[in-house]
């Protein structure tokens, strides 16, 4: 009976702690904006790879030929989602280190001393809102990239695997911002988060990539922001991949939720 | 000067004797270090309600510190500090029984001032209408849908004392809720302060002016280099350490000089005909003068020397604190 008064309360005190950090983020204009500039990037360079594919189709041999026929889903999201992330970065890390370079930061954590919850809590609004806004994205350059390549190769939703990786960008883009806020939270310093995201997802996979041979395909994929996560927004027929698709997933799913975690160890343990 | 801090420690329980109300924090051997430096150094307190604790000490003494201990915010080294018996932690809505104003224009610069009150509210379970309450009463109604970024420091204390009424708690922390502010802000803050301690409230208020206190606060926690030096009432304090004179105008400079010197007091020239008294208080004086015919133009105590006193009694544990500590009065 105790035990429950105490989940029940919990719970609502946890209910209570994510209306208030969805007010936080629908309050500061970088919030849209930093989706607007998602939204622009994403499709705009959706736009300009199928663009280019599709331009010069004829002039390509006809091994490229082969394998863009056999995922064009993947050419058509990976490269928006691949530009449009870095906006995500700039948005995660915003949210947790934001609120240490205003000293907002101290408020939250008074009107909450238990302090995971408030983690937990912006990891959730951040997510279910980044999530809705990859969807209406993700069919936005659906729409757009499988029209442009239409004269060359016929994409719908209905083929297999196309809906799973459409519907798969609003998956993805959420795992990208709980990383940026992962990283935010450990670091506390707007800037430095900002570098050290783009570093994890810009840089370490290509450096990873230089291993000779079979490692640095794996480590590539495996690395933190490395290619599994976009693995999700492919056919998956691509026979060089290490991993399928929902592994990829997972792979980008593990690696936000453990930098979560050490985000949560740290804002127990640290001064605040 | 240590030997003298030693006795407003030891008079502590006098003082606690005529505040009978349990206390709204207890601070209990609280320690902090950051790295080698000892910021909170075997601190103990306590605020009662129902009036103002000043909470005095200069700038790097600790006040900050001490107070995000008890908040939570820092983690103590040694120590508890209790808020109604209770470690700030382990309360159930914080700020419907502890506001804090903890730093100016904490506030994110993008986002109004409603918004940032709402947020807080809805941590708590506090409705909308308190939100428009609180902003109403520190007078920013015309701006809260502003965005903070443009908001003088001023205006931005007000936005962190509505965080702080938020909850309608029961106790306050304020930490130097006056610095920069213009002088209409510094008596609104003043009055404030005085309103919530007489509507029962434990206000704890941090700063570095010994005057500004003086007029404020009816309590006073003083504290040098993290350590505590003086914990008594404000009167206590003001008789204690600040050396009372009195300022006497009279033409019969070399009469008055005798009687006051006659009777164990100690007279200087301030200026022509004008005359400083110390060791005797201003009644004295006249009922000295009076039966000797000498007449008096002016007469009046002076109290202009407590922010002396008040330097002169944290200097002394910031020169001796940190490199040869005086254990002996332990």
């Amino acid at each position: 009976m105790t035990t429950m008064q105490i989940t029940g309360s919990a719970a609502a005190a946890f209910g209570r702690t994510l209306r208030a950090e969805w007010t936080k983020l629908r309050s500061v204009r970088s919030t849209i904006w930093s989706l607007v500039i998602m939204a622009v990037v994403t499709v705009g360079f959706t736009a300009i790879a199928t663009g280019f594919y599709a331009g010069s189709w004829d002039s390509m041999d006809a091994a490229d030929q082969a394998r863009l026929l056999s995922d064009p889903i993947g050419l058509i999201l990976q490269p928006g989602a691949y530009y449009g992330q870095i906006a995500l970065c700039v948005l995660g890390v915003m949210v947790v280190a934001g609120e240490y370079s205003t000293g907002t930061i101290s408020a939250s954590l008074l009107a909450v001393p238990a302090r995971t919850p408030v983690l937990a809590a912006k990891a959730a609004v951040l997510a279910a809102v980044v999530f809705v806004a990859g969807e209406v994205i993700a069919f936005a350059s659906f729409l757009l990239g499988s029209g442009i390549v239409s004269r060359r190769v016929d994409v719908s939703l209905d083929q297999p695997g196309v809906l799973r990786a459409v519907l798969g960008l609003g998956l993805y883009l959420p795992t990208v911002a709980l990383l940026a806020l992962a990283v935010g939270a450990i670091i506390r310093h707007v800037a430095g988060a900002i570098t050290a995201v783009l570093a994890i997802v810009v840089v370490l996979p290509s450096l990873a990539s230089l291993l000779p041979g079979d490692a640095g395909r794996y480590a590539s994929t495996l690395a933190p922001g490395g290619s599994a996560g976009p693995l999700l927004l492919s056919s998956g027929t691509n026979p060089d991949a290490v991993l399928t698709p929902w592994q990829g997933f997972a792979v980008a799913c593990a690696w936000s939720i453990a930098l979560l975690a050490v985000a949560a160890m740290l804002l127990r343990r640290r001064d605040a | 000067m240590v030997g003298t801090a030693a006795a407003a420690i030891g008079d502590r329980n006098d003082v606690d004797m005529t505040h009978a109300a349990p206390p709204s924090i207890e601070v209990d051997g609280l320690r902090k270090r950051y790295g080698r430096k000892v910021a909170v150094d075997d601190l103990s307190f306590t605020v009662r309600p129902g009036s103002v604790t000043g909470f005095l000490g200069p700038n790097g003494a600790g006040k900050s510190t001490t107070m995000r201990l008890i908040l939570g915010l820092d983690h103590a080294n040694a120590g508890t500090a209790l808020i109604g018996g209770r470690p700030y932690r382990e309360l159930r809505r914080p700020l419907c029984t502890v506001g804090a104003l903890l730093e100016a224009k904490a506030v994110h610069k993008g986002r109004s001032a409603y918004h940032h009150l709402l947020w807080l509210a809805q941590t708590q379970g506090i409705g909308e209408g308190r939100v428009r309450q609180v902003i109403d009463q520190v007078g920013l109604a015309d701006v809260a849908h502003r965005r903070t970024g443009g908001f003088s420091l001023g205006m931005g204390q007000r936005v962190g004392i509505a965080a702080a009424l938020l909850g309608d708690p029961q106790v306050l922390l304020l930490d130097e809720p006056v610095n920069g502010l213009d002088p209409e802000g510094v008596l609104w803050i003043r009055n404030l302060l005085k309103d919530l301690a007489a509507q029962g409230r434990a206000v704890l208020v941090s700063s570095h002016l010994m005057n500004e206190m003086a007029v404020t606060a009816d309590h006073l926690v003083v504290i040098g280099r993290g350590r505590l030096i003086s914990d008594c009432s404000t009167g206590e304090f003001i008789r204690r350490y600040a050396a009372a004179t009195v300022r006497v105008r009279t033409r019969d400079g070399r009469r008055l000089a005798e009687l006051v010197v006659g009777d164990g007091g100690e007279i200087s020239g301030e200026a022509e005909g004008a005359y400083i008294v110390s060791g005797l208080d201003a009644d004295r004086i006249a009922e000295l003068a009076s039966p000797a015919g000498v007449v008096l133009h002016e007469l009046s105590p002076q109290h202009g020397s407590l922010e002396a006193a008040f330097m002169e009694l944290t200097r002394e544990s910031v020169e001796y604190g940190g490199t040869a500590p005086d254990r002996s009065r332990a």
